[in-house]
């Protein structure tokens, strides 16, 4: 048992971050939040493509990087830093099904969760999308359409092809879970700096201890649910999938808004990329396994 | 990433759970909870057990004793011992977890002679003499004063919530060796001594527990001679040594615990479908999550070895700090659910979760609070200044 990073992997890890940065740092994010109406960056789709983004699991026989689900976290949790937008997802499981995809020049979007994200630009949608109604979407980079029923996600569509299935939904939670990842770990990353930067009463606030605690609570659900992620990403396991899910879930979403907190009125402004990270969190959490659902599955288990 | 485990680990995972399973049908009953001399005997009777079969002290260097085994194997040996549902290490906890530990990376091959061979053998018992009434959270402020004469230090104040104190042989005990001035601060002027608990001076007054028990204890020490050869480390370095011990306590002390945890919850599930509790939905999703929980604990304790084993075994990192933190907190979750399932049979003292669950107050307490777990964290882990 050797349950670390190996050197492989870590340099997947440090080329993924670098190519972000340079394709899209947070003047970019920014840019994106504040154009109006979002639209999908077709020229990044394609470099990440090219950078074997969306192959990473392809074979190599047939033209993929031929990399395991570990390493796939891995690019997510980066992705998911990085708040890159898009229905990443979907088109990462599409790259075999799907022409096009692997290479990032074919859009793939699916229903999940009774949402579809990124509906009108995808090129191919997955699931049944008949009736789906826009919704003006809490968040400003990823435009949102609710289709009627009770939809439960990748798996629950009739029209669905067959990779995705019950294995194809279980992969998306954890794809999902891992941006949720790289998301907890960013904010928990934010909220240290401005805590070290602000200063308040002629000290940094992070002197103060109200906000370490603030800023050690962040780091302990963010290695919780590092440690459940990347397990879940070396066994497969279904129920270890959907623990992953609803922990980093969780570490998202609660880091988001301590990340706020500690930002004071700075952060509950537009200007402050807190909230982005934090209407990610929730449109994340929206898709793919729900926390009610996989409490409950993981009771049925005991 | 790697989860898998070697052939060499797994049979050596195969040859401990044949011997739990031959051995732990003949252990004697286990006696009361709050008997602690019962529980003393019982606990180290346990730990000649695991001597005499070559499990006891796996990942100490063999020249302390013990096996030399990697981290990897003593998490398999927890695993498995808590799986089978064998003792806790109950009295045995200071000496095997944390003072052993420390002689072994600190002491001088004499003093690793003396003690560590009984720790394993299960002949004598640790208690850790650290926190003082005016010294807890704030443990350098601490006060009790060791003077040198010829070749003793005598020794003279108070400890207290001193563990397992009624019945150790041992005590793990900090005292100022240089008053604190101002070229001396609190944090310098401490050493980390090794007093037998039968020196004349010492008066052991028990506490009792809110369950009940007198678990721990007050210490009084009134001119106690401890020779200078029982000091581990420097004169006056015992804080560096305290440090030491104290990640030891933090890093690696509650590993098996999680096991047992998520033993507990499945428990939990069966008693509570039996009973028709599991019927309230939103009792059922608290146990979904903390099967979550607890699987995510064990998965971060794996992290955790490997890290350390990659790092050549030694003393754990912080990250134990992390650990404690979420560990602490879901185990008082864990029986606060079981108090859910029992429902009126939760206020029955003669129900074993009903006393776990007191237990469990203590572990957000003892070994540093969460509030100091959390400044640690903030500080040593997060780089955020130094403040109040
Ligand atoms: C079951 C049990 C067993 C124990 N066994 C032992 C033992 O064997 N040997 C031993 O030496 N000790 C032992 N202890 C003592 C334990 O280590 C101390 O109780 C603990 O460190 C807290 O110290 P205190 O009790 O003095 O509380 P205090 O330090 O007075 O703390 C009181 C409250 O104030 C908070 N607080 C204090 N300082 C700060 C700060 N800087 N920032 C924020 N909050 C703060 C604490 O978090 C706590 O909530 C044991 C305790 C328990 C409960």
């Amino acid at each position: 048992m050797d349950f670390q990073l190996t050197e492989d992997q870590r340099a997947l890890q440090g080329g993924v971050r670098e190519l972000l940065d340079g394709r899209f740092d947070a003047a970019a994010l920014r840019a994106a939040a504040d154009s109006g109406t979002p639209s999908l960056d077709r020229a990044l789709w394609r470099e990440l493509g090219e950078a074997g983004f969306f192959s990473l699991r392809v074979p190599e026989e047939e033209g993929g990087v031929g990399l395991g689900l570990p390493e796939a976290v891995l690019v997510f949790e980066e992705a998911g830093r990085a708040l890159l937008p898009g229905p990443l997802v979907a088109t990462f499981l599409a790259a075999r099904e799907v022409t096009g995809a692997a290479q990032g020049a074919t859009v793939v979007t699916t229903v999940s969760g009774g949402l579809v994200p990124w509906l009108d630009e995808a090129d191919v949608v997955h699931g049944d999308v008949s009736g789906a109604v826009p919704l003006r979407s809490v968040d400003p980079l990823t435009p949102l359409h609710r289709v009627p029923g009770d939809q439960q996600g990748w798996a629950a569509s009739s029209e669905a092809p067959s990779a995705f299935t019950a294995a194809a939904s279980s992969e998306a939670d954890l794809l999902i879970a891992a941006e949720q990842l790289g998301s907890a770990g960013r904010t928990c990353e934010m909220a240290v700096r401005y805590a070290r930067e602000r200063t308040q009463f002629g000290r940094s606030i992070g002197s103060f201890q109200a906000v370490k605690h603030l800023c050690a609570q962040m780091l302990v659900r963010t290695e919780v649910a590092r440690a459940a992620v990347y397990a879940a990403s070396v066994t497969g396991d279904g129920a270890e999938i959907t623990a992953a899910k609803l922990l980093a879930d969780e570490a998202a979403e609660r880091g988001a808004r301590d990340c706020l907190q500690v930002h004071g009125g700075m952060g509950f402004t537009w200007e402050a990329d807190v909230h982005l990270h934090l209407k990610r969190a929730w449109v994340r959490a929206g898709l793919g396994k729900a926390a009610a659902r996989a409490e409950e599955e993981l009771a049925a288990a005991l | 990433m790697d989860l898998t485990y070697t052939q060499e680990e797994e049979s050596f995972r195969a040859g401990l759970r044949e011997w739990l399973a031959r051995t732990l049908p003949q252990l004697p009953p286990r006696p009361d909870p709050l008997d602690w001399p019962g529980r003393r005997a019982y606990d180290m009777g346990w730990q000649r057990r695991l001597y005499d079969a070559g499990y006891a002290g796996l990942h100490w260097p063999v020249d302390a004793g013990g096996r030399g085994a990697t981290p990897t194997q003593h998490l398999i040996f927890l695993e498995e011992t808590e799986k089978a549902g064998a003792p806790y290490v109950g009295a045995n906890f200071v000496g095997l977890l944390h003072a052993g530990p420390t002689i072994a990376s600190e002491g001088t091959p004499e003093q690793r002679a003396r003690w560590l061979p009984p720790v394993l053998r299960g002949d004598e018992v640790w208690c850790q003499g650290f926190s003082e009434p005016d010294a807890g959270s704030d443990l350098a402020s601490l006060r009790t004063r060791a003077w040198r004469d010829g070749d003793d230090y005598v020794v003279s104040g108070s400890k207290i919530w001193t563990s397992h104190a009624e019945v150790a042989d041992w005590c793990e005990l900090l005292v100022r060796t240089t008053p604190v001035s101002e070229d001396v601060p609190k944090h310098r002027g401490i050493s980390w001594l090794a007093m037998p608990m039968d020196a004349p001076g010492i008066t052991v007054r028990p506490l009792r527990t809110l369950a009940g028990s007198t678990e721990f204890a007050e210490v009084f020490l009134d001119e106690v001679r401890v020779p200078v050869a029982n000091r581990v480390g420097a004169e006056n370095d015992g804080w560096r040594v305290t440090m030491v011990t104290l990640s030891y306590e933090r890093g690696t002390a509650f590993v098996g615990e999680v096991v047992a945890c998520r033993r507990v919850l499945g428990e939990l599930a069966r008693e509570a479908r039996k009973n028709g509790r599991w019927d309230d939905a939103v009792l059922r999703r608290r146990l979904g999550r903390l099967s979550a929980e607890f699987g995510a604990l064990w998965r971060l304790t794996q992290w955790n070895v490997s890290e350390s084993q990659r790092a050549g075994g030694g003393v754990p990192g912080i990250g134990g700090s992390v650990f404690k933190l979420r560990y602490s907190h879901a185990r008082q979750e864990l029986y606060e659910a079981a108090g859910e399932v029992l429902g009126p049979g939760a206020l029955d003292l003669g129900h074993d979760w009903t006393l776990d669950r007191l237990s469990s107050l203590s572990y957000t307490i003892a070994a540093g609070t969460s509030q100091i777990q959390q400044n640690i964290v903030a500080e040593r882990i997060l780089g955020l200044p130094k403040g109040r």
